[in-house]
């Protein structure tokens, strides 16, 4: 087998031994600025715009979300800020959904997703969804357009933040997802093309 | 010089639409990085640079102890991790492991270290349909060709050549608009990964204290790959892995802006094992597979020891004025630009191309760039006297030794040296551009000699 004869190798090019002790590496850094929520949500919807995201700070997300989905399907997490925002109760959202094989059929044909988001990230106007039996990972991938829900509390100054808060993310999921923006390509001759694989579409609602 | 590598080279100079292609699209890239890098953008660059070179240092100087930890942290989460040597052990875990499962089709998504071991070709020579997801490896895929550039793979190639390429193989009607061209190869690429059993990612992190393998991408098709197929499996070389999940504070903001000049990239996926109970999505199963493929030997050397700290942002392809005339497709490996002018000839060994580390002019561009600061030009430097040296241990460089020993003989005897410059002038010095002479001079210029010596009009005053 070649893992032992592979760590062999390394250990006898860098002059160790097998289990021999190893100094701290250097410490992480980690540094957070103080900036108010205010302007921590100005910061968001400032950056998602830039990305030709939408974003919004809705007093009723269910009414914003009920006006961006008239007359579409769209499929709802089973987040249960979604509920308590009265989103999955719109006409056209189906949620509560717990079979793998029926959440891909309906994300596949929905027209939008419907998630929540665990943190936001201020400097970078990213999405953090950390995936759980109330969040599952096609709803925000499948369909062509992704709306998140975001408790303006959840809003982080950014990158250096959430690792102090979430220093290990694998104790808390399977999957964490940072996504800032719509999906995008530029593979063919430098010309930007958004929502090639995932949601082209990306709407954050500030709560 | 080796002719290949000469003769393709050659080939890329003299074709116009190619040096306009590569010249806008590394120009582009390359003034994102400046505007993302600078310091109103972003004032602690420098020691964040510092930061991901100290981790990098560290991590490699004790690579053992990280994979061994990052192995623990995996088969905690219920993963598993395979060590393999080279591409045939890679192909034959992945081809057992898709005849346990009777599965057929494999969804992949972008990974130069897969690209080393033509891990496609691999997996269809036994039968296993393996499809890349990224739009501009599945054009490549389809066109039979190596990626041209680290992070933009089809960088050479016009609107018209897809147009034809998608015509011929998707049997589609002609298209020409990029979007038009995108969405056609979406809605192919979707249905495939509903229907896969097995997705392959690369990793651009692996952190040692999570078991997490994280990937970083613009398009959505790495989250498809790695959370629609039943089973994940991840294929990183052994060099990838940092400490801590915290790192990636310093990491992710370095990577992107080098890159494309991107806050960060679209998707950022931290993935630490199989879905866990009560997950509606996600791969039921998940591998890490640790390649070595020539990496060890890489490990000795304490000064070269720093080309395995590469993060493959690309960033020293597009500032390199190498790389920029002369493109990806001349570079023997992979790997192009000054990091693969490092790399292949320390993981192919040093005669595979010995001509790659000449292939430079030391402007320090690159070490400039570099996000990690690699000091490239010096392992260049190290690398073409390791060139030098087993040129002479093979006895290759016996005619160019015998050749200066004569010259240095004809400088220390200042009547025949003059005479010789006589006969020099009167014969048109070099007489003759053949022979060994010849193929000496066809990468050097020498001045012409001057109508008169120095003696002589010192004489003539």
């Amino acid at each position: 087998m070649s893992r032992d004869n592979i760590l062999h190798k390394i250990r006898t090019a860098l002059g160790r031994g097998a289990g021999q002790a190893v100094a701290d590496p250097p410490p992480a850094r980690i540094r957070i600025p103080q900036v108010a929520v205010d302007d921590r949500i100005a910061s968001v919807l400032e950056r998602v715009r830039a990305l030709a995201g939408q974003a919004v700070v809705a007093d009723d997300p269910r009414a914003y979300v009920a006006n961006a989905i008239a007359g579409k399907t769209a499929v709802a997490s089973n987040a249960p800020f979604l509920v308590e925002c009265g989103i999955t109760s719109l006409s056209g959202v189906r949620s509560g959904i717990r079979d793998r094989e029926e959440l891909r059929q309906l994300c596949a044909t929905a027209d939008a997703g419907i998630t929540s988001a665990d943190y936001a990230l201020a400097d970078t106007g990213s999405l953090v969804l950390l995936s759980s039996p109330n969040e599952a990972r096609m709803i925000s991938l499948l369909p062509p357009a992704h709306i998140a829900i975001v408790p303006r509390t959840r809003i982080l100054t950014g990158l250096d933040e959430l690792f102090s808060i979430l220093p290990s993310p694998a104790e808390a999921s399977s999957s964490m997802v940072l996504i800032t923006g719509p999906s995008r390509t530029a593979d063919i001759e430098q010309i930007l093309v958004r929502g090639v694989h995932g949601p082209g579409s990306l709407t954050v609602v500030v709560v | 010089m080796s002719t290949e590598f000469a003769r393709k080279s050659h080939d890329a100079l003299v074709d116009p639409k190619l040096q306009l292609a590569i010249y806008t699209s590394t120009a582009r890239l390359k003034q994102n990085r400046i505007d993302a890098v600078s310091p109103a953008a972003l004032p602690d660059y420098q020691e964040l640079r510092a930061q991901a070179n100290a981790i990098k240092k560290h991590t490699i100087d004790n690579l053992d102890h990280y994979l061994e930890e990052f192995e623990r942290n995996v088969a905690a989460h219920g993963g598993h991790v395979v060590y393999c040597k080279d591409g045939t052990e890679v192909s034959d875990f992945i081809l057992s492991l898709a005849k346990e499962r009777a599965s057929h089709l494999i969804v992949k998504s972008k990974s130069m270290t897969t690209e080393e071991v033509d891990l496609n070709e691999r997996l269809e020579h036994h039968g296993l349909e393996s499809v890349e997801t990224d739009l501009g490896e599945y054009i490549l895929q389809l066109a039979h060709e190596r990626p041209y550039h680290i992070v933009a793979p089809a960088l050479h190639m016009t609107r018209y050549q897809v147009a034809d390429l998608f015509e011929r193989e998707l049997r589609a009607p002609r298209e020409t608009v990029i979007e038009k061209q995108t969405m056609l190869a979406r809605s192919v690429l979707r249905e495939k990964f509903l229907a896969a059993d097995i997705g392959i990612s690369g990793a651009n992190f692996l952190i040692a204290d999570s078991g997490a393998v994280v990937i970083v991408e613009n398009e959505g098709n790495a989250r498809l790959t790695t959370s629609a197929p039943k089973i994940h499996i991840a294929v990183a070389g052994i060099e990838k892995v940092i400490p801590r999940a915290q790192d990636l504070a310093t990491f992710l903001k370095l990577l992107a802006r080098s890159a494309t000049g991107q806050l960060l990239s679209v998707y950022t996926s931290f993935l630490s094992g199989p879905r866990r109970a009560g997950e509606i999505d996600g791969p039921e199963e998940f591998y890490v597979v640790l390649l070595d493929n020539g990496r060890t030997r890489l490990l000795p050397d304490k000064g070269k020891r720093q080309s395995l700290y590469c993060i493959r942002c690309g960033a020293c392809l597009n500032t390199c004025p190498v790389y920029r005339k002369i493109g990806g497709h001349s570079f023997p490996w992979v790997y192009s630009g000054p990091i693969g002018a490092i790399l292949t000839p320390q993981f192919m060994g040093i005669q595979h191309e010995p001509a790659l580390p000449f292939a430079s002019s030391l402007c320090g561009a690159c070490g400039e760039v570099c996000p990690v600061k690699i000091d490239i030009p010096k392992v260049l430097l190290e690398l073409r006297s390791e060139v030098k040296k087993s040129d002479a241990r093979e006895g290759r460089n016996r005619l160019e030794k015998l050749g200066f020993r004569g010259f240095a003989w004809l400088m220390t005897h200042p009547r025949l040296f003059e005479m010789a410059g006589r006969v020099g002038r009167s014969m048109g010095w070099p007489a003759s551009r053949k022979g060994p002479l010849g193929a000496w001079l066809s990468e050097r210029d020498l001045p012409p000699l001057p109508a008169h010596s120095f003696r002589e009009m010192w004489r003539r005053r």
